[in-house]
């Protein structure tokens, strides 16, 4: 850790939303992110750099303090736990819920029920909040197809639109929680490099709020 | 079984070779040796005893960090510690009871079931002090100079510590009213700073606008010396304890300002760390190069209540394995005389007088192995004296 601040972000469709709210801060990346085949991406300020990441993977360089600062999405957090991380800004983008599934019209599973989820934590606890007892089965995609094959009952996934749900005869049974992207930030780079960091964070709130207004 | 299976160590369990080794063991003799001079007497207590007493009172946290085994000779469990502070407390409470203040050192190994943050070893030595019987500033401004003292014994360039106080939050929450499950859940919140959820659970649960203004800013709370200001206004309408707190927090910070003018200090009033058995204080000092504390502790005056003796008690812990990660520590000058052996006495009492000095001396059978042994100098016997040369 030195006295540069890495800022970890996702890749993809966030990204898009992001570059506004760091350009509120008055960061902007040197070259143009999307073009560029590249993963660490110099910025106006010579003590700012910025790295280009899988959603997963941003947690994971910010709690290791790798990076300083980081955008990554509340599911993601709430999955792998968010031990040795601030989270002090809801960026309200990339909103979505997260819910659980099961075939349209279909009975509620009594007893023990088999549940496909890339997020096997937060299913596991969502189920034994509600007192019931849960097979959870890993998946990486393609969730809505496991309740057609007879592979599970029900499925924990984040759900948008509803749309992909509905094409394949699914319907959102139960709402888990509201997810949206947060900045998150290392708590040892907050504690050393306190100034640096929280002007940042508030040059991205301002942009936040405004957006909202 | 595969060969690769066999010499694999544990995750997190780790062995350390010479060239770390050597920097450790000295670190770990100049911080004994600075906490003797500050008048703290050295213990070095049992790897294992019995969770009873191991386990008092330092929270789920600890517990699930411990090793624990049955003891064959009395059917008891025995944990293997993954804290000192507790055996500390037991011999102030009992084996070492003294009237008056007690200041004991310790450095050893403790043993932690899972990593405490990613990458942590599963077996650090720590070194650490503990003051018991007095309550006051003084003390506590104490064991923060002496962790000053401790970084600066290792080298360490840039020291940044963290301070807080735990009186704070527990004085804010006295004043509110809702279920522990409720106050579990805002813990949690604001220990990430996770404040789009602090203020839904604001709306939700606090009706006093008062204190809803305080619990909304407690998270913000934290940075230079100016936050302490605005704590002490904002906490005045609300909670008197917690006013204390932070003068409590200003006074200590006084002096550690006037003592190490080098330290930047860093204030955060909403930092939980060992919220379940801290009382006062809460401290941890942090360097450029590792994301988390590199030596933590506190006030925690209630920890040798178990054994029968409530005193208050203050100290800290430094993580010597975390430092030896930084690579600041280094190795003396790695000088090393070899001599062919010739078995005369003559030979036998020159190695022994420049070992009596100090030096270190191999011997070999020839010539030809000194080079590999890592030798600079060799004892060479010229004109009938022996003497050192460089090879």
């Amino acid at each position: 850790m030195s006295d540069m601040i890495t800022i970890a972000l996702t890749k993809g469709r966030i990204l898009e939303e992001t570059l506004p709210l760091l350009a509120a801060a008055e960061i902007l990346p040197e070259e143009d992110i999307n073009k560029s085949r590249k993963l660490v991406f110099a910025t106006n300020q010579a003590d700012v750099q910025l790295l280009v990441l899988r959603g997963a993977d941003v947690p994971t360089y910010v709690q290791f303090g790798a990076a300083d600062m980081g955008i990554s999405g509340k599911d993601t957090l709430m999955e792998n736990g968010a031990e040795g991380l601030y989270e002090p800004l809801d960026l309200r983008i990339a909103r979505c819920q997260l819910m659980t599934a099961a075939i349209k019209g279909a009975a509620t599973k009594p007893g023990r029920i088999r549940v496909a989820t890339k997020y096997v934590n937060i299913a596991k606890q969502y189920y034994a909040a509600q007192g019931r007892q849960s097979d959870i089965i890993k998946l990486y995609g393609g969730m809505e197809l496991a309740p057609i094959m007879g592979l599970a009952d029900e499925i924990v996934d984040i759900v948008d639109t509803g749309n992909t749900l509905k094409a394949n005869g699914l319907e959102a049974r139960e709402f888990i929680a509201d997810i949206s992207s947060r900045l998150i930030v290392n708590k040892a780079s907050m504690k050393m490099k306190h100034v640096r960091i929280q002007a940042i964070i508030d040059g991205i709130a301002q942009a936040v709020n405004a957006g909202n207004d | 079984m595969t060969y690769a299976d066999r010499w694999l160590l544990p995750d997190g369990v780790e062995e350390i070779l010479p060239a770390e080794a050597r920097p450790i063991e000295l670190l770990r003799r100049r911080l004994l040796e600075l906490y003797r001079t500050w008048g703290y007497d050295m213990v070095i207590p049992p790897l294992l005893e019995y969770t009873d007493s191991l386990l008092i009172g330092l929270g789920r946290d600890v517990d699930l960090l411990t090793f624990k085994v049955t003891d064959q000779l009395s059917g008891r469990t025995l944990g293997i510690r993954a804290d000192i502070t507790p055996q500390i407390a037991r011999m102030d409470a009992h084996s070492y009871k003294r009237k008056g203040a007690n200041r004991l050192c310790y450095a050893g190994h403790v043993v932690h079931t899972k990593p405490k943050n990613p990458l942590a070893t599963r077996t650090p030595i720590q070194a650490g002090v503990e003051f018991y019987g007095e309550p006051g500033l003084p003390a506590d401004a104490e064991v923060v100079s002496l962790l000053a003292e401790s970084l600066r014994t290792a080298g360490l360039p840039r020291l940044h510590v963290d301070m807080g106080h735990v009186g704070i939050y527990r004085a804010l929450m006295a004043k509110v009213d809702v279920e522990p499950a409720q106050k579990e859940a805002f813990f949690a919140m604001l220990q990430r700073k996770a404040v789009a959820e602090i203020e839904q659970w604001v709306a939700d649960n606090i009706k006093t606008p008062a204190i809803a203004k305080v619990l909304l800013a407690l998270p913000g709370l934290a940075g230079g010396r100016e936050i302490l200001a605005e704590a002490r206004a904002l906490f005045a309408a609300v909670a008197s304890d917690a006013v204390t707190a932070v003068d409590q927090l200003a006074g200590i910070a006084d002096v550690i300002e006037q003592r190490y003018p080098e330290i930047e200090l860093y204030f955060d009033l909403g930092e939980l760390r060992g919220y379940h058995y801290l009382t006062g204080l809460v401290f941890a000092a942090f360097a450029p190069g590792y994301g988390n504390p590199i030596a933590s502790g506190g006030r925690y005056d209630h920890i040798g209540e178990v054994f029968g003796r409530r005193r208050p008690a203050t100290g800290f812990a430094v993580d010597i394995t975390a430092l030896s990660k930084l690579g600041l520590l280094s190795a003396e000058k790695g000088t090393l005389i070899g001599v062919v052996n010739d078995g005369s006495s003559d030979q036998w009492a020159a190695i022994g007088a420049l070992r009596a000095q100090g030096e270190r001396v191999v011997s070999a059978e020839s010539k030809a192995e000194l080079a590999g042994l890592g030798c600079d100098r060799e004892l060479v016997k010229k004109d009938e004296q022996y003497q050192v040369v460089a090879l």
